[in-house]
């Protein structure tokens, strides 16, 4: 039982070009069996493209997938084992809810009862009840996603994906149902591939991040890891906000236009960038022991949850709790921990 | 590279036979297009050119008699009929098209006006003649027109028409009968454009010009202009080669080119001449668009 | 909403009332005791069950229906696929341009060249086949020409709206060409292939310019028939015949709207 969750996914010097352009330049990626890995990076990057490959709506110009121990780069969708929830949702408009959800298994020909035993449970299992009998134009965006969801899940894949499937969600939706997506794949097992552009979304989802850029795979890890340990300035600032120092290597630390920083982990070059997160600095009364600053805040704003303060030199930015107030003038001290900067490469 | 496989919208096949399979789809309905329509429509060209048997019948011997004929040249010297009767097509396809388009406008208006449930009721009134039998409508003047009633009567009085007699056939009965024909063709696509008119650009033109005249050519023709252009066109093509409508209600008196190529086709069985007069027709047609879009486009400027 | 001037609605339902006019005109003279001229003698249903009487009528209601239903339904198989043809394959620049004249010439081109040309190629053909007689062959080989064009035309916008996502979709979701075209495509393209069919039945109904061309001795027309007897001089029959076909007209734009509505919501 269950044999098809411990296929694991890996995509092979994956090329694909659209006329002139590359809009994949060799890829090489595994994706564990029963992991919620995201593909994450601006539009253009190559992220969608990868997607349908997997899906089998595109193939491509070189390179493989390989599903357990099956090559399945030339077959068509409709003969992978792997289902997709549309960035559109793409629901038959003709169809039934009910329809909709058992289209794909009766495309198959599986026989009514379990069609009716597994619909069911997908209505059951994504709280569609009252749903079943409506067409697909009478529901709102986050109705259709569940849906859709339901529709791909019922085939019990080995892979789903999901194509942006919260860009057509509102803002407050998209953090419950984000929220939601990682429970229904803790809950189901099944190896889930998103691709988004949403930092939010991936780091609250994902098992593992794949950040793209320019048809390339920049870095791979665990959320903690992409955030905290950025491999370049590139992931750095698509995952949020980053405070960016040029520097020179010295011994034991780096030299920046604030002074000596000592770091943990020394760089493998002589000039380049070292970053740190906002929430990082810290603040203090005293001059600290090692890699203080003291700084002047410029700017000072208020974001509900804590503040951002603007400091120079640097132009750095602060990220501080909301019950302490500073003003516009005020001189303190900060600290850029050595554990908490980090060096960029290229 | 024909035989790659490719993915098409999830089909997985090779460039070469998805292009063998998008030809089926197109060989039926473009053989049947190119088998009646263009090759029919070269085959005239020539045959414009081709010389009348005796008893009608096509003889392919090459001459340029049929366009002399039309140009008004014949045997016996030159006349201007053909010429006058190509003229006055164009003469009533442009009356017809300008009258139809005046009339539009405060209906278009209207009916935009009205409630949305009343607007639907207004809008199946304009397309039902649409769809009517132009020989119906044509003819339904008859009645209007006859003796008994006040038009023909005052046209007596007016000394147009001796007393007793119809105010059919002549050149009246034919405006009248060409502008109710066609006027729904300019209604139809005139509302469209009226329907989704921003008023608050009208009302700033309103603010800003006094004249309503102004108002009308600044602000509500450019917004209408595209509705207006389909409606004219839908318009002037058709009636310039109309022929029930001078037949019914101009008869001799009041002959058009439909009536010409249709004679040509029809009693005299005369096809060279026939085609010869079709695609004067044609040329005459197409230079009027052409000088509609010139003239169009810088009124539009304006 | 805005409230029209007075002038405005007063011009608008001169208008109106132009239109109909004549119309109304013959409507009344189809229910007048009175056997000719246009003085009202009184109330009488006479000339409808006349009209059934009358053989050539009903021979010329039947060819009527004959050449419509024929050449709307040769057309829209045919105005179908190709519409599927232009839309669903990855033409390229020079191919679309083509395909895009090729429905536009029949649309706008004056139907009396069409009608000339064909009686032409007709007039040859007949030298090889007597098939070709003026008569019905020829008349739905005609409408089918034109009304080509216009089933392609609809059904192409209505493909249009159907995205590629739901296509791909259907593919993801396990499901054959075969299944696909029946359970997906299909179902979706239905709306348009009924429009397209309506909007060519009723312009073969409306057509008379090809009929009179390429029509024979016994493929009379409702149209060419009261052509004809008009020519010759009214009759109150004749007046009954018209406002029935303008009923039916209105039954069938009503109809049509009904259903587009019922499409749309």
């Amino acid at each position: 039982m269950d044999t098809h969750k411990d296929k694991n996914l890996t995509i092979k010097n994956m090329v694909k070009t659209f006329g002139k352009v590359e809009v994949l330049k060799t890829v090489n990626q595994e994706v564990r069996a029963g992991e919620f890995f995201t593909l994450l990076g601006p539009s253009g990057c190559g992220k969608t493209t990868l997607l349908r490959i997997i899906a089998g709506l595109e193939i491509p110009t070189s390179g493989s997938v390989i599903l357990g121990n099956d090559d399945i780069t030339s077959l068509p969708a409709n003969k992978r084992h792997v289902n997709m929830v549309f960035q559109s949702y793409a629901l038959f408009p003709h169809l039934t809810i009910y329809e909709n959800i058992a289209f794909g298994l009766r495309s198959r020909k599986i026989n009514a009862d379990e069609i009716k035993r597994r619909v069911n449970e997908g209505i059951e299992m994504l709280r569609l009840e009252t749903l079943k009998d409506r067409m697909p134009d009478q529901l709102s965006g986050g109705q259709k996603q569940r849906v859709s969801l339901a529709r791909a899940l019922v085939n019990e894949p080995d892979i789903l994906l999901l194509d942006e499937p919260m860009s057509a969600l509102d803002a407050k939706l998209r953090a419950q149902v984000q929220e939601e997506l990682r429970r229904l794949q803790r809950k189901l097992g099944t190896t889930f591939i998103m691709v988004t552009h949403d930092q939010d979304e991936a780091l609250v989802c994902s098992d593992r991040i794949a950040v793209m850029n320019e048809g390339q795979i920049v870095q791979c890890g665990t959320p903690e890891e992409v955030y905290d340990y950025p491999c370049n300035k590139f992931v750095a600032e698509f995952l949020g906000a980053a405070n960016m120092l040029k520097a020179k290597r010295v011994d034991g630390g780096v030299e920046t236009e604030l002074g000596f920083f000592a770091l943990d982990k020394i760089p493998d070059w002589n000039e380049g960038l070292v970053t740190i997160r906002p929430e990082w600095v810290k603040i203090s009364e005293n001059k600290p022991d090692h890699n203080g600053v003291l700084a002047t805040v410029e700017d000072s704003v208020y974001r509900g949850t804590n503040f951002d303060l603007f400091l120079s030199p640097g132009n750095l930015r602060v990220r501080t709790s909301s019950y302490k107030h500073f003003r516009t003038g005020d001189k303190i001290w900060i600290e850029l921990t050595a554990s908490d900067l980090v060096a960029l490469g290229d | 590279m024909k035989n790659k496989n490719i993915l098409w919208r999830g089909e997985l096949t090779t460039e070469g036979s998805l292009l063998r399979k998008g030809l089926a789809f197109l060989s039926g309905g473009i053989s049947w297009l190119m088998i009646f329509l263009v090759l029919p429509g070269l085959l005239f060209i020539g045959v414009s050119f081709a010389t009348r048997g005796d008893h009608g019948e096509l003889i392919w011997k090459f001459t340029v008699e049929n366009y002399q004929r039309l140009a008004g040249y014949s045997l016996f010297g030159w006349t201007p009929d053909y010429l006058l009767i190509l003229w006055r097509s164009v003469e009533v396809a442009f009356v017809t098209t300008l009258v139809s388009v005046i009339l539009a406008y405060p209906l278009s208006f209207f009916i935009a006006s009205r409630p949305a449930k009343s607007r639907y009721v207004w809008l199946t009134l304009i397309i039902v003649p649409f769809w009517t039998n132009m020989v119906i409508r044509t003819y339904a003047w008859f009645y209007l027109l006859s003796p008994e009633l006040p038009l023909a009567k005052l046209a007596t009085a007016l000394g147009m028409i001796p007393p007793d007699t119809p105010l059919y056939p002549n050149a009246i009965a034919v405006y009248l009968g060409m502008v109710s024909v066609f006027l729904p063709f300019v209604v139809l696509p005139l509302y469209s454009s009226v329907e989704r008119l921003d008023w608050a650009l009208v009302e700033a033109a309103q603010d800003l010009y006094s004249s309503k005249i102004r108002v009308f050519m600044q602000a509500i023709l450019p917004q209408t202009a595209p509705g207006l252009s389909v409606g004219i066109i839908l318009t002037f093509v058709p009636a310039m080669g109309t022929f029930v409508v001078p037949d019914l209600l101009g008869g001799s008196k009041y002959m058009l080119v439909g009536n010409l190529i249709q004679q040509q086709f029809g009693s005299s069985r005369d096809w060279p001449f026939g085609a010869a007069v079709s695609l004067g027709l044609m040329v005459l047609t197409m230079i009027s668009l052409q000088i509609y879009n010139r003239k169009g486009k810088e009124i539009e400027v304006l | 909403m805005r409230k029209s001037h007075p002038i405005i609605k007063a011009l608008a339902l001169f208008t109106v009332w132009f239109l109909y006019l004549p119309l109304l005109g013959v409507a009344v003279c189809s229910v007048n005791t009175a056997k000719g001229g246009w003085v009202w003698k009184g109330f009488t249903l006479d000339w409808y069950f006349k009209l059934l009487d009358n053989e050539w009528i009903l021979n010329s209601a039947w060819n009527t229906l004959e050449l419509a239903v024929v050449s709307t339904a040769i057309a829209t198989l045919l105005g179908t696929i190709l519409a599927i043809g232009i839309s669903r394959f990855p033409w390229g620049r020079k191919t679309n341009s083509f395909l895009n004249t090729m429905l536009n010439i029949p649309v706008v081109i004056p139907d009396i060249i069409m009608a000339g040309s064909l009686v032409v190629v007709f007039g040859i053909l007949r030298e090889v086949s007597s098939i070709f007689d003026m008569g019905m062959i020829d008349m739905i080989i005609g409408h089918v020409t034109f009304q080509i064009a216009f089933v392609a035309l609809v059904v192409r916008s209505r493909l249009a709206l159907i995205g590629q996502d739901v296509e791909e979709a259907g593919r993801d979701l396990f499901a054959s060409n075969w299944y696909l075209m029946r359970k997906v495509m299909l179902p979706l393209m239905m709306p348009g292939i009924v429009a397209g069919a309506m909007l060519a039945f009723t312009l073969s109904l409306d057509d008379f310019v090809l009929s009179f061309f390429l029509s024979g001795p016994d493929s009379q027309t409702l149209p060419l028939f009261i052509y004809a007897a008009v020519r010759r001089g009214v009759t109150p029959e004749i007046h009954a015949l018209s406002t029935l076909v303008v009923l039916i007209t209105v039954i069938l734009v009503v109809g049509a709207e009904r259903f587009s509505k019922k499409e749309i919501a």
